[in-house]
């Protein structure tokens, strides 16, 4: 096992990583402010990608990609409308229980849409043979792409959050729902809008990642799950621990194919949500006072 | 200003305020006192409709309110300071001010918004010197004037306040209620529920008496004071010194 060869899983891993913490941030958003886990989170990838795929067969990549954005994130608002928004008294229970329902139901009406082949999204810039070095590693350029657009987006929205008033009073939601209404902010648009930014970020994902793994109608469900484990490796809610937690799952995931038969990949990903689960469920990337503030 | 008329409201099928009826004028301080469970703060949460009104009217500043949804009462002016402060514990102290401010934020120029900020600095320089601080780290009296200071960043009318005194020391008791009277000095019109009766009926105009769910008694704070019930029920004499 050479340097470059041990490089070249690294760069994978932290591409793979990245895609994880998209997903993850997608949990994180819809927890902030609902205190639930949106388990149709997975799907959103597979729609945004599956409407991409359909769209480019009519339109420029660049339009495709956007319009399925779009249209993913109309689809969150929607099922936050219909099931979520009008429920006098969510529990957790309840809530877990729709959102699961709800991803059978896209998978299902995805399969029926699109039918059970693996299609995938034409590559973002040259095709599957072009390949690009790396300090000795040679990668895809799709993978710049992943890499880029993850990056924009943990910006983007640690901008978001912090400095516009929308994602202040997103932030309130998450820290005090009563105390948000008395401020004159309305908690459930604030819930829509968390829907509607988590399928968009969902979307986007899928789509970059989709030339590389491509899809099929259940491809959401793996990708829910790496998600889900990184959304608990780094603390739920808390994106930059996110941000961590997918980086070393991506590059632990690619580096146990040195020693472990490939097949084992994704039961790592299990192993570790289990183990965190066990010694430390609020995370790793918790601040001390973060989540002595925290309401769980 | 405010106006309610034999209003009802509850939780599932307990019924909470059996027919409240109250008004309040501009300028006033009325304070409502009543022991555990009376309703007080069920009467406060339905007046900002963090609870469904059952039946009975809501009039503020000629316009009925009730039904309508919460952000639209602190847009009309009418907000609530909730029992127990309430901060957002996760959020610094000025975002906590800057969310106070959440309905009129888009119709403030940015010197606007820096003036309301100076004005809850005015009132309460800790805020200031806090500023980048986590809400949920400071102390609890901190955390009262930073709930006073984020309801006021809103510019209300009437401010209702639900149990400002509870849980801190007697001395910063006295400066919170020293504040509700500055308030009132600068324009706004108070509604005060407290268990420290005394305090309350000290700094009000008026004051109701509520038990059960029901307003029992009302009239001047000075009245109020010198009520052979009141003192008994709520300051904490007995008959004999009520005699001598």
């Amino acid at each position: 096992m050479s340097v470059t060869q041990i490089w070249q899983y690294v760069l994978t891993g932290i591409s793979m990583g990245s895609i994880y913490v998209m997903v993850a941030i997608g949990y994180n958003i819809i927890y902030n402010t609902t205190g639930i886990i949106n388990f149709a989170q997975g799907e959103f990838l597979m729609l945004g990608a599956m409407i991409a795929i359909s769209l480019s067969t009519v339109m420029p990549l660049i339009m495709a990609l956007v319009l399925a954005i779009v249209l993913t994130t109309i689809i969150g608002a929607l099922m936050e409308f219909f099931f979520i928004r009008h429920m006098k008294k969510p529990t957790v229970l309840n809530m877990i229980i729709i959102t699961i329902g709800l991803s059978i139901m896209i998978r299902e009406a995805a399969l029926h849409i699109w039918d059970e082949k693996v299609h995938s999204l034409a590559y973002f810039t040259g095709n599957e043979l072009s390949s690009i070095n790396i300090l000795g590693a040679y990668v895809s350029p799709q993978y710049l792409w992943v890499l880029g657009m993850s990056a924009l987006i943990i910006i983007g929205l640690n901008i978001f959050f912090k400095h516009t008033t929308l994602g202040r009073a997103m932030r309130a939601c998450s820290s005090n729902k009563k105390a948000a209404w008395l401020c004159g902010i309305n908690v459930k648009n604030m819930v829509t809008i968390s829907f509607m930014l988590s399928a968009a970020i969902g979307a986007l994902a899928g789509c970059v990642i989709s030339p590389i793994t491509q899809t099929q109608y259940d491809g959401g469900t793996s990708l829910a799950i790496k998600g889900f484990t990184v959304a608990i490796l780094g603390g739920l809610g808390n994106n930059n621990g996110a941000l961590a937690g997918g980086l070393i799952l991506g590059v632990l995931e690619n580096l146990s194919i040195i020693f472990l038969p490939l097949a084992y990949k994704d039961a790592l990903s299990l192993t570790i949500l289990v183990i965190i689960l066990a010694i430390k469920p609020s995370g790793l990337f918790v601040k001390k006072v973060m989540s002595s503030l925290k309401e769980y | 200003m405010l106006k309610v008329r034999s209003l009802q409201a509850g939780y599932g099928k307990l019924k909470v305020l059996k027919s409240i009826s109250l008004h309040i004028s501009p300028g006033e301080i009325v304070t409502i006192i009543g022991a555990n469970g009376a309703g007080k703060t069920t009467l406060l949460e339905t007046l900002v409709a963090l609870i469904d009104a059952r039946s009975g009217s809501i009039v503020f500043n000629n316009e009925n309110i009730e039904n309508i949804s919460p952000e639209k009462i602190v847009k009309k002016g009418c907000t609530l300071i909730p029992e127990g402060r309430h901060v957002f514990n996760t959020l610094s102290v000025k975002e906590n001010l800057i969310l106070g401010g959440y309905t009129k934020i888009h119709h403030r120029s940015k010197e606007q918004q820096q003036e309301a900020l100076d004005y809850i600095y005015s009132l309460f320089p800790i805020l200031n010197e806090r500023g980048t601080q986590l809400a949920g780290t400071l102390s609890g009296g901190e955390q009262q004037m930073l709930a006073i200071g984020r309801a006021l960043m809103s510019d209300p009318k009437l401010i209702l306040l639900d149990e400002p005194s509870i849980g801190l020391a007697p001395l910063i008791v006295k400066d919170i209620f020293a504040t509700i009277q500055k308030l009132r000095e600068n324009g706004n019109t108070i509604l005060l529920i407290e268990q420290n009766a005394k305090a309350a009926l000290g700094i009000a105009d008026r004051g109701y008496v509520m038990e059960t769910g029901q307003i029992v008694l009302e009239g001047s704070a000075d009245d109020l004071l010198n009520n052979n019930d009141v003192q008994r029920a709520y300051l904490g004499k007995d008959y004999k010194s009520i005699d001598e």
